[in-house]
């Protein structure tokens, strides 16, 4: 078990109301440094308001939270500093190159010339994408804008990086191979917090949360819950709390 | 009909955008009644096959024919006869449930009210959601409206593109149970997935990557064929038990499953028992705890990842 006795995230009846529509219905957690967290939810559950909120790009309508120490109602640009986004519709630009879309962060971060380039360096070896470092980010496979992504995401070296769906589209190994980067990530001390429709990811982190309509309907670390509902996988686990408060599937006559 | 009466015949088909042959030499044959996966990563060619099989693209080479009809000359016939649901959300989202129903029923000269018996099972899950704009459905109601749009007019035989992807385990779980409603009806299905873990609820399925097929088979017949002893290794410290297995000279391959590690071994002589031991007495050399080994049967995806080769990527991982 990764993560440190230090919370990162600390969220304690968070609430998000959109109309009289409760999107994220107080939901509180908290997440250790270090540590690699699932937040996982049927469609609808309200990861994403919850995940904005968290980022600083969504006020909360009540309760608290704070990320990497700072106030998500009053610090929201010390937040920006302090995380990493990365999401799988977008991360990257298309049109620049791969040295070129990490100087384009390294810029909005503030990194120094100096910085960006010896960093761009490091990175480039890291994944063994040398060759590739004047191609344009839309001629190079899926795979590798993913990891790109996520060392890009990573730059501005923050504390907590946030990933929303980051392994959709690629192949079984690539998949894996991404898991690995998490693995070295969270050994570093940085936390990752990770949404995904893969059930066999969920395995893979410490601890997960599984929202269901707004709330947090389990949380705790994979094995614990498999023990607690007496399954074995995360997807059964899953399918048991999703199934029922989905409104649209109690209609269904399957 | 072709001679070998296949409702799909797909006959060493290639289609190439400028230098990536995205559909690379071709063929296989679904029959009457079949579910039939095709299944691989973005890139596989999944897409490409499906637009020239419902007669949107033109193969540069081989041949293909759906219910009889050759793709390149006898396109209206087919687009008449099949059914297509686009990998991307292709309904209107401005538009009621009602109005993208109605629409796509009166394309084919039709209307819902005549081919009600056949998207009933379907429709009378969206129908409470009848003045609901399609664009504020949930994912999963998007695919069963989709769906429904590509039933309207009867269709012979059924091409979905990728309709769980993006979509939450239970709800493709719902998904796949209309599917098999479907083809207990005796429609003709042919659906690509990007999740290996859906395989299982195929007749028969075509493991695609590059443009090419690793694998057409049965599920249970392609995972039959895996070619080594695998084993679950469960240790307290996955990762660092990971590292230790892949340095280890016998190690084949090694990949995290869920909450276990996936081993091959390299010596393909000695039997199950043995490496079991042997992999048991290193972990524990190396002083993890707890450690459990077990053999076990190959999913499809690690058949998968047995056959694709080189990943995409350059990176050793």
């Amino acid at each position: 078990m990764r993560g440190t006795s230090e919370i990162v995230i600390h969220a304690k009846d968070l609430t998000r109301t959109f109309g009289s529509f409760i999107a994220v219905d107080h939901i509180t957690f908290d997440v250790h440094a270090g540590e690699v967290f699932g937040f996982l939810g049927a469609n609808g559950a309200g990861k994403t308001t919850a995940i904005r909120m968290l980022i600083g790009l969504l006020a909360p309508s009540s309760g608290e939270a704070f990320v990497a120490g700072h106030d998500v109602y009053t610090e929201s640009e010390l937040i920006k500093r302090d995380i990493g986004y990365m999401s799988q519709r977008f991360s990257l630009y298309d049109d620049l190159t791969v040295r070129e879309n990490i100087r384009l962060y390294g810029g909005i971060y503030d990194l120094t010339g100096k910085e960006i380039r010896e960093r761009t360096d490091r990175m480039l070896t890291r994944l063994g994408l040398e060759d590739a470092a004047n191609d344009l980010v839309r001629s190079i496979p899926l795979g590798w804008k993913q990891k790109l992504a996520f060392s890009v995401a990573l730059l501005h070296q923050p504390r907590i990086v946030f990933l929303d769906e980051p392994t959709g589209g690629v192949d079984p190994i690539t998949r894996r191979q991404f898991w690995e980067l998490i693995y070295e990530t969270a050994a570093a001390g940085t936390t990752v917090l990770v949404t995904t429709h893969y059930m066999d990811e969920a395995e893979y982190c410490d601890n997960i949360s599984i929202m269901v309509a707004g709330k947090i309907a389990a949380f705790g670390a994979p094995s614990e819950l498999k023990k607690e509902y007496c399954v074995d996988s995360i997807d059964e686990v899953f399918v048991r709390l999703a199934r029922p408060a989905e409104n649209e599937a109690a209609q269904a006559d399957a | 009909m072709s001679s070998t009466g296949g409702v799909v015949v797909v006959d060493a088909v290639v289609k190439r955008f400028g230098e990536v042959s995205a559909v690379d030499g071709i063929s296989f044959d679904v029959a009457q009644g079949e579910l039939f996966g095709l299944i691989g990563p973005d890139g596989a060619g999944k897409t490409t096959l499906f637009r020239v099989l419902t007669t949107l693209l033109v193969p540069d080479n081989g041949s293909a024919r759906v219910l009889g009809c050759d793709v390149v000359k006898d396109l209206w016939a087919i687009r008449r006869r099949v059914g297509y649901m686009p990998g991307r959300f292709s309904l209107y989202p401005d538009l009621t449930v009602l109005e993208n129903l109605r629409f796509f029923a009166s394309v084919f000269g039709t209307t819902i009210e005549k081919e009600y018996k056949q998207i009933d099972a379907i429709y009378s899950q969206l129908e409470p959601f009848n003045d609901r704009r399609a664009g504020d459905l949930s994912g999963g109601m998007k695919q069963k409206l989709a769906l429904c749009c590509a039933l309207v007019h009867r269709p012979d035989v059924l091409f979905l593109d990728e309709p769980t992807t993006g979509v939450d385990a239970v709800s493709r779980r719902d998904f796949w149970d209309l599917l098999a409603r479907l083809k207990a009806s005796g429609l003709t299905i042919l659906v690509s997935t990007p999740y290996m873990d859906e395989a299982d609820r195929c007749d028969r399925i075509a493991l695609m990557q590059k443009g090419k097929i690793l694998a057409l088979d049965t599920p249970a017949a392609i995972t039959a064929a895996f070619d080594r002893p695998l084993f679950a290794v469960r240790a307290a410290d996955r990762y660092q038990a990971l590292l230790t297995l892949r340095a280890n000279v016998h190690a084949h391959s090694v990949f995290p499953f869920g909450d276990v590690l996936h081993y091959t071994d390299t010596r393909t002589n000695a039997d199950a028992a043995t490496i079991e031991r042997s992999i048991t007495s290193l972990l524990a050399a190396k002083g993890f705890m707890d450690v459990s080994v077990a053999q076990i049967p190959a999913t499809i995806e690690d058949t998968f990842m047995a056959r694709m080769g080189a990943p995409e990527s350059r990176t050793a991982a």
